[in-house]
């Protein structure tokens, strides 16, 4: 086991150098002089600019530029910006929010989702397979947009005039874990209705497994076959899918950042693109990237607890 | 009411009326979308203590779907039996409550199956596998269950057992992993064992190891032993009677020599063609031209005629009852007698 973290944890870097160049090159890519942008619409000193231009090393090849930035996010700032603050100054907090939202979101998403899919998998065929199936479906065709403006004015004002329930927070983040739970869950939704049909598809074929018929005739009581020789099998899928969703969760926090105006990693990210402040704008999907890695990793290290033929390669 | 549970030592007069298991005209069948699957009907054998029979037919024939509906072990629905009884001293198991069956399950009548690799859990070790029939059956602690599983595996001969019980499946050789699953199946010392082509998935000189290893352990321990196949060649020095499936029904049911000498039914006789013999060295393989019937489209008469070289008019239309030739024997072909003497052509 101990070697295996080591050879995943050495897979990881080059993966890390591959992806961040990347970013880094298509940032900069992009069309638009970010000096000028500076300025907005008015005229650029001529000799100003030279001078930004040689202290922000815009005029080196990109592997060189590359380079200099590597060594800002090794030393953790990643970077100035061309306003003159550090690029880690503008995370600060940032991260945090986004971080527990989509943790909240992942959490809703794995209690709800694991959830309905064994049952709907224990009740095959039946009204509350059925229903749960209705329920996905419907998770899936409406738009984060609508369910969060609606869960926010049901849960978020309409519970608070009508009942004088003041549970959930409109918007912000001052109440703490609860400012967290409707954003969470709306981020949540189709996450949800995917990890329930995948929990349904995987339980239903670990039960049609070879072993689990052994459980069965080797005269295990139902609960024992369930809960110790299916559902452990059946749990390996959902990790990989889980652990790579929390990526996807955190680059879709815009939209949910925004209806409920959490100050969050997205919304900083799409005023940064707005802005053409590329130095933030790489910094941030540099973090998301190394997240992401993170994440896999602990994936396959879950993977590998969960099953010993990766263990044992 | 009667109490449901089974006696383990029933009165002696009772034994020698009624052998350890007696399955007596069963039948199983499916519902699917294609309609009723009519997989088991109406077979009927019998297993003593000490004793050993071979169910013995192709692929298809019903041989694994009598064999759980006896363990109890199939899904119903889909699967549902319309008629027959399973009795295990005695005692119509069909008609038990499921937990008195899941004392019997496992404990009483064990089963392994063909796929070792894929009838092993593989996220838990070989010995937490066995074990688990101590702790959940007899309640014993994690170390002695552990114990057990090592002196199983010892039993079973799977080499230095104690340094290898904390394995996964997948660590062992396909041989060594059926040991496994035998050494789970035997671990409560079953009266019966159900062995479902367990050696169909290893290769010839696997497949004598294992083949003599449950005769040993059966020799040991005296259980009844049901060995399913569909190549006669491994069982014959193992079994003391053969049935022969076909189509969801028993077409002949003999001891090993007498079947082996001459068979009383022409299927039989065309499995028994089939197999390589030293003595036929060169000579063309026989095999059974055509393929079993669909079972949900059974042929009427005798379900084997249109792959019968010896078919007369009346086959199409008479299903044939098991004709019983001996006490011990039995044949569901209405012209047995001349295929015993060789006359028909
Ligand atoms: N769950 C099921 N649903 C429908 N048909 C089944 C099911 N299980 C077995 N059968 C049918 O029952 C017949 C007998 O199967 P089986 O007992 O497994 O044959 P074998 O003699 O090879 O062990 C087969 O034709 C198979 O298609
Ligand atoms: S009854 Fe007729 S068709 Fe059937 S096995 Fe005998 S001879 Fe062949
Ligand atoms: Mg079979």
């Amino acid at each position: 086991m101990g070697r295996f973290v080591i050879r995943r944890l050495l897979q990881a870097i080059p993966v890390l150098l591959g992806t961040t160049f990347l970013i880094f090159a298509i940032v900069y890519a992009l069309p638009g002089d970010p000096i000028q942008a500076l300025a907005g619409e008015r005229r650029v000193d001529p000799i100003l600019a030279a001078t930004l231009r040689e202290q922000f090393h815009l005029n080196d090849p990109l592997i060189v530029r590359y380079g200099y930035y590597l060594r800002d996010i090794v030393s953790g700032n990643f970077g100035t910006t061309f306003r003159g603050l550090p690029v880690s100054t503008i995370f600060e907090g940032k991260f945090a929010v986004t971080l527990k939202l989509a943790t909240t979101a992942l959490l809703f998403e794995a209690v709800i989702g694991i959830g309905l899919g064994l049952w709907a998998a224990l009740r095959r065929g039946r009204w509350e397979d059925k229903a749960i199936l209705a329920f996905t479906l419907l998770l899936v065709s409406i738009p984060t947009l609508v369910s969060g403006f609606v869960l926010q004015l049901v849960l978020g004002v309409q519970l608070k005039t009508s009942l004088g329930i003041a549970f959930f927070p409109v918007a912000g983040v001052q109440d703490g874990i609860r400012s967290y739970l409707l954003p969470g869950f709306v981020l949540a939704t189709v996450s949800i209705a995917y990890l329930t049909r995948l929990t349904r598809t995987s339980l239903m074929e670990t039960l049609r497994a070879d072993y689990v018929r052994t459980a069965v005739a080797k005269g295990m009581p139902r609960s024992r076959v369930l809960g110790r020789h299916a559902l452990r099998n059946s749990l390996i899928p959902l990790v990989t899918y889980l652990g790579a969703d929390l990526g996807a969760l955190m680059g879709g926090a815009v939209i949910t950042e925004t209806i409920f105006n959490l100050p969050g990693i997205g919304q900083q990210l799409f005023t940064s693109v707005y802005l053409r402040e590329n130095p933030v704008v790489v910094g941030i999907v540099t973090v998301l990237v190394l997240i992401y890695i993170v994440a896999n990793l602990v994936v396959d290290l879950l993977y590998a607890v969960l099953d010993p033929r990766i263990r044992y390669e | 009411m009667k109490n449901p549970s089974i006696d383990t030592h029933p009165p002696a007069d009772e034994v020698a009326q009624e052998p350890l298991l007696v399955v007596d005209n069963l039948h199983v069948e499916f519902a699917t979308r294609q309609g009723v699957v009519r997989a088991v009907n109406g077979v009927s054998y019998t297993v003593n203590a000490g004793e050993s029979l071979a169910v013995l037919g192709e692929s298809g024939s019903g041989k694994s779907v009598t064999a759980q509906a006896i363990m109890g072990i199939l899904d119903m629905p889909p699967a549902r039996i319309p008629k027959g009884e399973v009795r295990f001293r005695g005692t119509d198991v069909l008609q038990l409550s499921e937990q008195a069956r899941g004392q019997i399950r496992g404990q009483r009548i064990a089963m392994i199956f063909q796929d070792a690799l894929s009838a092993l859990n593989p996220v838990f070790t070989v010995g937490w596998q066995i074990g688990e029939m101590f702790r959940v059956h007899r309640g014993m602690s994690r170390r002695d269950a552990n114990n057990k599983a090592v002196e199983l595996m010892d039993r079973v001969r799977i080499p230095a057992a104690r340094q290898r019980v904390n394995d996964y499946p997948h660590q062992f050789s396909g041989g060594m992993r059926q040991r496994i699953m035998i050494a789970m199946a035997i671990a409560l010392d079953p009266e019966v064992l159900i062995a479902d082509e367990p050696t169909t998935a290893l290769d010839v000189t696997v497949q004598a190891q294992i083949m003599d290893l449950l005769a040993e352990l059966q020799r040991e321990s005296n259980m009844g032993l049901i060995l399913i196949t569909h190549d006669l060649g491994v069982v014959a020095d193992v079994a003391d009677k053969i049935a022969v499936m076909y189509a969801g029904r028993i077409v002949e049911h003999a001891l090993v020599h007498d079947i082996y000498k001459n068979p009383a039914h022409p299927y039989s006789k065309g499995l028994l063609d089939s197999i390589p013999r030293v003595d036929m060295k060169g000579q063309e393989l026989y095999a059974i031209k055509g393929l079993p019937p669909n079972l949900l489209n059974m042929p009427p008469g005798c379900a084997f005629h249109p792959r019968c070289p010896y078919g007369r008019p009346n086959c199409v239309t008479d299903v044939p009852p098991l004709y019983e030739i001996s006490g011990t024997r039995g044949s569901a072909c209405h012209y047995y007698r001349e295929v015993l003497d060789g006359t028909v052509q």
